[in-house]
């Protein structure tokens, strides 16, 4: 039993065999379909900038649906299988529960996946990520994302029950650290999340076989439940990545344990009434349930985000203190480590999520501003904000450490690696700043020529529109080359990067 | 003191110390300000996304907009008839792939119920330069009562993917001065439609 255990050198954490696998095989698929996204994000990009219009129409939208699949939701969720993985076993010195089942799972995710990649790439399911019925995709397509989502579902479960085994077998004394509680929360919000899927999905399923009828109003309203809600598993996960980083980081303390706690408790009971925000302008609903829903009943959902932008900030500042660095108001914060990718990550996440993202995303959720709002270039303006900027690159941040915490690994081109933060986090403030501008001129989002060449009737936005799609491409550009740069460090690492040295065996 | 990744000791339900607690209660009462403007703005807005909402069968809405064209048709424009209908009555959209039917002219200052669905599939009706958006739902009439307050040459454009030939789908719609006269053909018959408020 022993024998399956290592001690990590850094932390003094016990980490299972299983767990250190899993981490390390989720992980990789996670960055093997962020590179498939990134590479359709490139050619997009290229294509929305009429300068260059590069793709046909038919394969900008097929890539669009390959860009959002593949970013939104296979990339992040392998990603956040890992960190279920870190938070439980590792962070509770436990074995994995069922490691079994949790390698069955994986495949599952990955066997989903491909039928999905698949289904994309041959012209199946040109219907991008939504698919809004009643577009319809090959049965194939839904079958695959079912897939991928009974294996995450089992993943949830099996994080579940590591906390279970954790206890039982008293691997950790005094109350689950707040990033478990934290992963705990998105763990839970995931379950309501399949939920829905499962709701929505397998009906879909069915009508694309010709069996039964989904109503399209009905669709978007369960289809978002999914939607939305799994966009609060990334805040919960991200938010608990955010206290993993400072910790690691900087030593960063928990202020007070109940208010981080309760904040966390907030993103889950608020969190069902997400999808009202997508549907603020959609026909079939009651302005009363739109406004008490949008608002996730007085807030309090963003009111979580807000005290978890104030504690994390201070737990780093009282982290710095505690290490020496007293002098002034200030002296914390100048000499932070900077140059640690996972610091400057950390703290470009959450300034980029909090202040592009949040604000964006809150005055939007508003009956007269999403009129003006709705489906323009202002909505992918804000979830670049939100998703990518926020989410992603604490997720990169925490790649640094996982490299050689998990694959036992040296990070490699160290110097590329401390600026790769920098650039992705400008590149994505530039590119989701202009998105929204152009947003606001009513630039629409997913749209393959706002020059309209072929169109009955010709329209012509005002000439800054053209000036903030070319800074839309630049700051696009910029944020690629960042996470080229990530990509590279990352692979190169894992493959072919220096070993740290052998370790002591529990 | 302990991290995030350290297992908290023995009680961690404490009070909550003078900074944070302050933050709270600040961010608490923004919220409450933010949750007071939503229906506060929703009753004394001018501009509201709610309408008249009620269900449709695509087949039914796609025969309320032909005899709405049939009525008022007075021209046609790139194969889109052009319809101009009387001041106060009920007028339709259509969105199909991948057009938006009819071409509408419409009279500054007067009002319309203006009556959006969709034929096959979503669609989003975005009103340029204006930039005010709607989502169409097939199956649902979105019943919006507007009143043009500006004369000019307006585009439909769809924002919501609707196929391989959605960017190329873009409607018009004309708003009149109140002096102009009625374009030649017009034909003044009575509202039409409206049982389904
Ligand atoms: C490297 C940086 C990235 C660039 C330059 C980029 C660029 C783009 C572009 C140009 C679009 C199309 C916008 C439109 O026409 O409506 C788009 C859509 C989208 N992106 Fe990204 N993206 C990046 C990274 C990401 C990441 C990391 C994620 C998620 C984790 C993401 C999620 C999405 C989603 C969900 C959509 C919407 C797809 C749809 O409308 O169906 N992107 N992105
Ligand atoms: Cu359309
Ligand atoms: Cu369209």
């Amino acid at each position: 039993m022993s024998a399956d255990f290592r001690t990590c050198p850094t932390t003094g954490l016990k980490v299972h065999a299983q767990a250190d696998r899993l981490i390390k095989a989720n992980a990789v698929v996670g960055v093997v379909a962020l590179l498939i996204g990134g590479i359709a994000a490139l050619l997009l990009l290229l294509t929305r900038w009429q300068v260059v219009h590069l793709l046909p129409a038919d394969w900008f939208y097929r890539l669009l649906t390959v860009h959002g699949m593949n970013m939104l939701i296979f990339f992040i969720l392998f990603f956040e299988m890992a960190i279920l993985y870190f938070a439980s076993a590792v962070l509770l010195n436990s074995r994995v529960a069922a490691p079994r089942l949790a390698w069955f799972s994986f495949w599952l995710m990955v066997a989903g996946a491909l039928v999905v990649e698949w289904t994309m790439f041959t012209g199946r399911a040109d219907v991008l990520f939504t698919s809004y019925v009643p577009l319809r995709a090959t049965p194939w397509f839904y079958l695959g994302v079912i897939l991928f989502a009974v294996g995450a579902l089992l993943v949830v479960a099996i994080f579940f029950a590591t906390l279970i085994v954790a206890k039982k077998e008293r691997t950790y004394t005094g109350s689950i650290p707040l990033v478990t509680f934290g992963a705990a929360t998105a763990a839970i919000i995931a379950v309501i999340t399949l939920g829905h899927g499962a709701a929505i999905y397998i009906p879909t399923f069915l009508w694309s076989l010709g069996i039964g009828n989904v109503d399209a109003q009905i669709y978007r309203l369960v289809w978002w439940g999914l939607g939305h809600s799994s966009q609060q598993i990334n805040v919960a996960a991200m938010v608990a990545v955010w206290y993993l980083l400072g910790a690691l980081t900087v030593g960063s303390v928990v202020i007070n344990e109940k208010i981080s706690r309760i904040a966390f408790t907030l993103y889950v009971l608020f969190i069902s009434m997400a999808a009202a925000h997508h549907l603020l302008v959609d026909p079939g609903l009651p302005p009363t349930w739109k406004v008490w829903n949008t608002s996730y009943a007085m807030y309090l959902a963003v009111l979580a985000s807000m005290i978890h932008g104030f504690t994390v900030p201070a737990g780093i500042e009282l982290g710095q203190r505690l290490r020496g660095y007293t002098k002034g108001l200030f002296e914390w914060l100048r000499r932070a480590p900077w140059g640690d990718p996972g610091f400057s990550a950390l703290i470009f996440s959450i300034i980029i999520f909090g202040f592009v993202g949040g604000i964006t995303g809150v005055t939007f959720g508003t009956e007269q501003i999403n009129i003006i709002a709705h489906n323009t270039l202002r909505v992918p303006g804000h979830f670049h904000a939100t998703v990518v900027a926020g989410t992603t690159l604490a997720f990169m941040g925490l790649t640094y450490y996982v490299i050689p915490l998990i694959f036992r690994k040296k990070v490699a081109f160290w110097p590329l690696a401390r600026i790769q933060p920098y650039l992705f986090a400008a590149g994505m403030l530039i590119f989701s700043v202009a998105m929204t501008f152009a947003g606001t001129f009513g630039v629409p989002r997913r749209h393959y020529d706002i020059s309209f060449a072929q169109a009955p009737f010709d329209f012509q936005f005002s000439p800054a529109v053209d000036l903030v799609m070319t800074a839309m491409a630049i700051g696009g550009l910029l944020a690629i080359t960042g996470g080229a740069i990530y990509i590279a460090i990352t692979v190169w690492s894992v493959f072919f990067g220096k070993p740290l040295e052998a370790e002591v065996k529990a | 003191m302990h991290t995030g990744i350290q297992s908290p000791q023995g009680v961690w339900w404490k009070p909550v110390r003078g900074g944070e607690k302050l933050w709270v209660g600040i961010a608490f009462a923004w919220c409450l300000v933010l949750f007071a403007m939503m229906p506060l703005w929703h009753l004394r807005g001018g501009q509201n996304p709610s309408g008249i909402r009620s269900k449709v069968d695509p087949q039914a809405f796609m025969a309320r907009t032909q005899e709405f064209i049939r009525t008022y048709q007075v021209g046609t424009e790139n194969g889109i008839p052009v319809v101009e209908p009387p001041p106060g009555s009920d007028i339709y959209l259509m969105g199909m792939m991948w057009s938006w039917q009819p071409v509408l002219r419409l009279r500054k200052g007067a009002q319309y119920t203006l009556h959006l669905s969709s034929f096959d599939v979503n669609h989003g009706f975005s009103l340029l330069p204006f930039n005010i958006n709607f989502q169409v739902v097939p199956g649902y009439d979105y019943g919006l009562r507007i009143t043009p307050t500006e004369a000019g040459d307006f585009r439909i454009v769809c924002n919501e993917f609707c196929g391989i030939g959605h960017h190329l789908m873009i409607g018009r719609v004309i708003v009149v001065d109140e002096s102009e006269p009625a374009a030649a053909g017009a034909s003044s018959g009575a509202a039409i439609g409206g049982g389904n408020l």
